[in-house]
Formats: structure tokens, sequence, C-alpha cells
């Protein structure tokens, strides 16, 4: 056994745990972080954009040095059906500001990066350590961590849980329950490298400057699930997610969904010629404000992912692990300044400031929006996007039809797949859901 | 079980990095004369294909391709059909790029 007892041990090096360790040792907390990869961000997958305002309150010159891909100039929302896609792009000089607000960034090297800063700040960061449980005295309280290395027991006055989306420990100590099949969804992504210059020509890029797809639509065959396609310096990264349970439910294969995804004809273009050096899979937590466990308890909190602290709308995840991370970090400060006990009792103070927080505001707003998509996903996912393409293209092509004829054509196709009931009724859910 | 004939996974997992901990397998399938529904599932669901049947109808799962993302645990662990922890510290899937 580690004899040495800590303020803190944080579990996991991802977003959330970079942020909680960086925060408590740069308040001073003798604090050990343990991460079962190789390194800090060997684990990890995301797609990846990262949002510069959350960092910034960590890190605020984080930009010197980060290893940062490209600032976003523009965002594609893609509608698609098997042969085509209906678009909304968004692209805006503003965004070549001094100070971008938002960039890719490629998980493996970020996350190593940013293990540095928390060493930098004095935190002792062991890898290649895969906590196995929790230790938890006579009274169930969590006193420490037992780990795969040899006497691997260790003592902290308060457990941070950043151990991400599957939550291992959590569920083994019966903190909280195992994420359900509707409740995450699975991605698959690879990475596709291609010369500077041609990422830059295919998605009118100049210098510095990125782009970001995401689609919906027929790709998902069905399933709750979305694309994605994210310009990187000299790669692009791809990618598809759907609901665990969509997966359990229609028997598709990720891979399958991926080759589809990749051999679409508004998609394939955009990557021949790649050379794929990463293929990855990962779940997302998809249930929202109403799948939020429990969040803190007697010397243990969670945050990011492990608390499912994610905004599937906005495809926001590692902003809120970050923040999570951080709250909980400045939580567990003032207790210990006040010299109280990490009870129970004295952590609802996380919650109380998460509260307050963008994190839970943005859940809550959108606490209806899992369960409408799930219920409704081959609407959403299948009926709309053919509708959608099939009335564009009746719109643009000319062909003698009188205008008259072809609005009536595209009203009827409506009608009859949804019924008016039905239209009327997606409509009044989804602005509610939005609301 | 037919899978898209384009798609080999194996090519896929050929891109990744592994430290196999040779001996310690990080997922067991509990012995089975039929599988269950949930055991089935995986054979399409796992993203790796790391689960097949066997010529006696029953699912075995071979872990070197693993990439550790927990669906398996996700299905197929409520109904004790598998048991699920993460690799030993420092094995198993080594992302470069994530
Ligand atoms: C395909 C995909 C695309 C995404 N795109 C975006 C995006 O564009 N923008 C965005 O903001 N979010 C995105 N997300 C979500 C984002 O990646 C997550 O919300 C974020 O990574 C959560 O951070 P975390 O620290 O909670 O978990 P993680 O980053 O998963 O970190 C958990 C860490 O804990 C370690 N660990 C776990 N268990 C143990 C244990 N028992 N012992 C030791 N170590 C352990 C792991 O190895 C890992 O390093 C995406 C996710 C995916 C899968
Ligand atoms: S964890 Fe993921 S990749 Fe590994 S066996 Fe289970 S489903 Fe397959």
């Amino acid at each position: 056994m580690i004899e040495e007892k800590f303020d803190a041990i944080v579990v996991g090096a991802g977003m959330a745990g970079n942020a909680a360790a960086l925060t408590l040792a740069q308040r001073g907390l003798k604090v050990l972080q343990l991460e079962r990869g190789e390194y800090s961000g060997s684990k990890n997958v995301q797609g990846a954009i990262l949002y510069a305002d959350m960092l910034e309150k960590l890190i605020p010159d984080f930009r010197e040095d980060a290893p940062l891909e490209r600032h976003l100039v523009e965002q594609r929302f893609w509608m698609m059906d098997d042969r085509s896609h209906t678009g909304l792009h968004y692209r805006s000089d503003d965004f070549n500001e001094e100070k971008p607000n938002r960039y890719t960034i490629i998980r493996a090297q970020f996350d190593k990066w940013f293990s540095q800063k928390v060493r930098e700040a004095g935190a002792t960061v062991l890898c290649e350590t895969t906590v196995t449980e929790l230790a938890q005295d006579a009274y169930g309280r969590v006193i420490g961590v037992r780990t795969d290395r040899a006497d691997g027991e260790i003592h902290a006055d308060v457990v941070v849980l950043a151990e991400g989306v599957n939550g291992l420990l959590g569920t083994r100590a019966h903190l909280r329950e195992r994420p359900k099949p509707d409740k995450v969804a699975l991605a698959v992504k690879e990475m596709h490298f291609l010369p500077r210059e041609t990422i830059e020509a295919r998605f009118n890029l100049k210098g510095d400057e990125g782009m970001v797809i995401e689609a919906a639509g027929t790709i998902s065959r069905g399933m709750t699930g979305m694309g994605f396609i994210y310009a990187n310096k000299e790669c692009i990264s791809l990618g598809i997610g759907c609901l665990v349970a969509d997966f359990q439910r229609t028997g598709e294969t990720p891979y399958g969904l991926l080759d589809r995804f990749k051999r679409h004809p508004s998609v394939a273009p955009l990557i021949e010629g790649s050379e794929v050096k990463e293929y990855a899979a990962h779940l997302i937590p998809e249930g929202g404000f109403k799948a939020i466990p429990q969040l803190y308890g007697e010397g243990w909190v969670v945050v990011g992912d492990a608390a499912q602290l994610n905004n599937a709308i906005h495809r926001e995840g590692s902003n809120l692990a970050m923040t999570s991370g951080r709250i909980a970090a400045e939580a567990i400060f003032q207790v210990k300044s006040r010299k109280d006990p990490m009870t129970a009792e004295n952590l609802a103070l996380y919650k109380t400031m998460l509260d307050e927080s963008f994190v839970i505001k943005d859940l809550k707003k959108y606490k209806d929006m899992p369960a409408l998509m799930h219920t409704q996903s081959q609407n959403f996912f299948l009926t709309y996007p053919e509708l959608v393409s099939r009335a564009m293209q009746n719109f643009l092509r000319v062909d003698g039809t009188p205008k008259v004829e072809k609005e009536k054509t595209t009203f009827k196709s409506f009608i009859k797949a949804r019924s008016w009931s039905g239209l009327f009724g997606d409509a009044f859910r989804l602005a509610r859901a939005w609301r | 079980m037919s899978i898209e004939p384009s798609v080999r996974v194996e090519d896929k997992l050929f891109y990744n990095r592994y430290l196999v901990d040779a001996g310690r397998a990080h997922i067991k399938v509990r012995p089975h004369t039929t599988p269950s529904p949930e055991l089935l599932t995986m054979l399409k669901a796992c993203p790796a294909r790391c689960y097949e049947l066997n010529d006696k109808g029953q699912v075995e799962i071979t872990v070197d391709g693993c990439i550790e993302c927990g669906t398996c645990r996700v299905i197929c662990e409520g109904s004790g059909d598998i048991e699920w922890s993460y690799p030993r510290g420092g094995y198993g899937v080594l992302f470069k790029f994530g």
C-alpha cells in the first residue's frame, strides 16, 4: 500500500479529470491522478471540437502552446437521404478573430498537452494504472481506491470520479447504475489523412481556417444518430454514432454504417485518395438531464461523462466535462479551506454550484429531447430527410410542370407520409422539447 | 449473419496499435449451450467484431482487437452473460489520435 495519504485522488485523465486535477493542484491540494492509458489521451476518442471558453477558464493562455488543429469559420448541417443532402451552411469572417471560439483538436495529442499542465501545477500523475474499485470503510464512506498495481490501495479525503462514460467504478460501488442501451450512443470514427492543400481546397479553407459538417438522415437507417466530418490540418475525422438500443433493435453493424456513410455520393469525393490511419469507437452519453445520477456522496464526487453530463443536441461534452471537473475541484477546495470533512452534506456544494452553471441549465432546457428523438427516430431520421430531398429536387428540376402543381405534389407527399396531425404533432413536440 | 461485403473489420483494426495482455482477457463470456439474444446481438453490435459464433453455435470472444468501447457491457453485463473489466493499466488499445 502507498502509505502517503492524499487530499484528493482523481480517477481518469480525460477532459474532466484533467480539469479537476489541475484546479485542485493550482489551489495547493495534494493530488494524485490515476489513468489506465499509457499516457493521458491514449484511450480517449472525440470528434473533436474544442470550445475555447471553458478551457480559457482553466488555462487562459492555452493558445500559446496547445496542439490546436483549425479554428472553425464554417459549420454545415446536412440532412441526407441516400443520394442527396440538403444543407444549411453558416460561414462568417467574424470567426477569424484574435481569440477564436471553437477549434478542431486531436484528443490523444490534446490530452497529452493538458496532462503536462496538470503535472506542472504540482499534481502526481500515475499512468498505466487501472483503478479496479473504490475503497470504502465499514460505513460505506469512500476512503480511497484500489488499483491493479501490487499493493495498490491508496487513501485520500475525497475521490473525484472522472472515469468517463462507462463509469465502471461507480457502478461497482453501487453509486449509480450501469448506462442503459437507450441512454448511450456508440460512435465509430476514422482518421483520414490527406495533404494539407487538398483539405483546404476541398473544404474552401485558407491557412488554419476550419469547418465541420454534422449530418443526419437516412445514413443512420432509421436509428437515432448523427454523422460528422471535421477538418483538421492534415487529416479529416469522420464518424457516425447511433443509440446502442437502436443497434440492438436493427442488427445494423457500426462499421457497415460507417462505410455506407463514406460511400455516400456527397461524402466520397471529400475523402477520396485519403490514407486511413486509425479506427476508433467510443460511447457517448445521450440520456440528457433525466439520466444524471447522484453527483456526490460520502467522500466522492462524479464529473464529466461518468455523470452523463453531455449535451447531445449541441454535440457538447468535453466542455461540460471540463466545467464540471473545475467546479467539483472548487467545491472541494472550499470544503477543505473551512477544514470541514468531505461528507455528502458538505460536498453537496458541488451540485449547488453546478446547478448554477450552464452545464445543468443547458441540459435542463433539452430534458425532453432525448426521449422525443428516440421514440420518433423513424420520422426524424428517415421519413423527413427523404421528404425534404424530394421537395428540394421537385423545386429545382425544370421540367415543364407548372409550379403550382409542383407545390401541390410536395404538399401531398408530406401529408401522405405523416398526415396533418402527424406533421403538427411532430412540429409541436419538437418546439416544446426545444423550448 | 451477413455482413456488408466491402467492410473488413480486420483491415480497420490493422491501423490501430495494441499492447495485448496475453493470457489475461479483460472480457469473459459465461459458458453456455445456447446463446442469449443479448449475446447474439454482439455478433453485429461490437465495432471490432470480437464476438463470433463457434461451430457448436455458442458465442465466443477474442479480445485482442477490442477497442474498449463498452457496448457489450451495456448490452450483456446485466443479464450476466459476460464479465467486463478494463485491461490492466497500459495494456489494450493505444490510440494515436483518438
Ligand atoms: C465520437 C465522439 C465525438 C465527440 N465529439 C465531441 C465534440 O466535438 N465536442 C465535445 O465537446 N465533445 C464531444 N464528444 C464528447 C466528449 O468526448 C466527452 O464528453 C469527453 O471526452 C468527456 O470527458 P471525460 O473526462 O468525462 O471522459 P474521458 O475523456 O472519456 O476520460 C475518462 C478517462 O478516465 C480513464 N479511466 C476510466 N476508467 C478508469 C479506471 N478504472 N482507472 C484509471 N483510469 C480510468 C480513461 O482512460 C480516460 O482517460 C464526443 C465523443 C465521441 C465519442
Ligand atoms: S468493449 Fe466494445 S470493442 Fe470491446 S468487445 Fe465489447 S463491444 Fe467489442
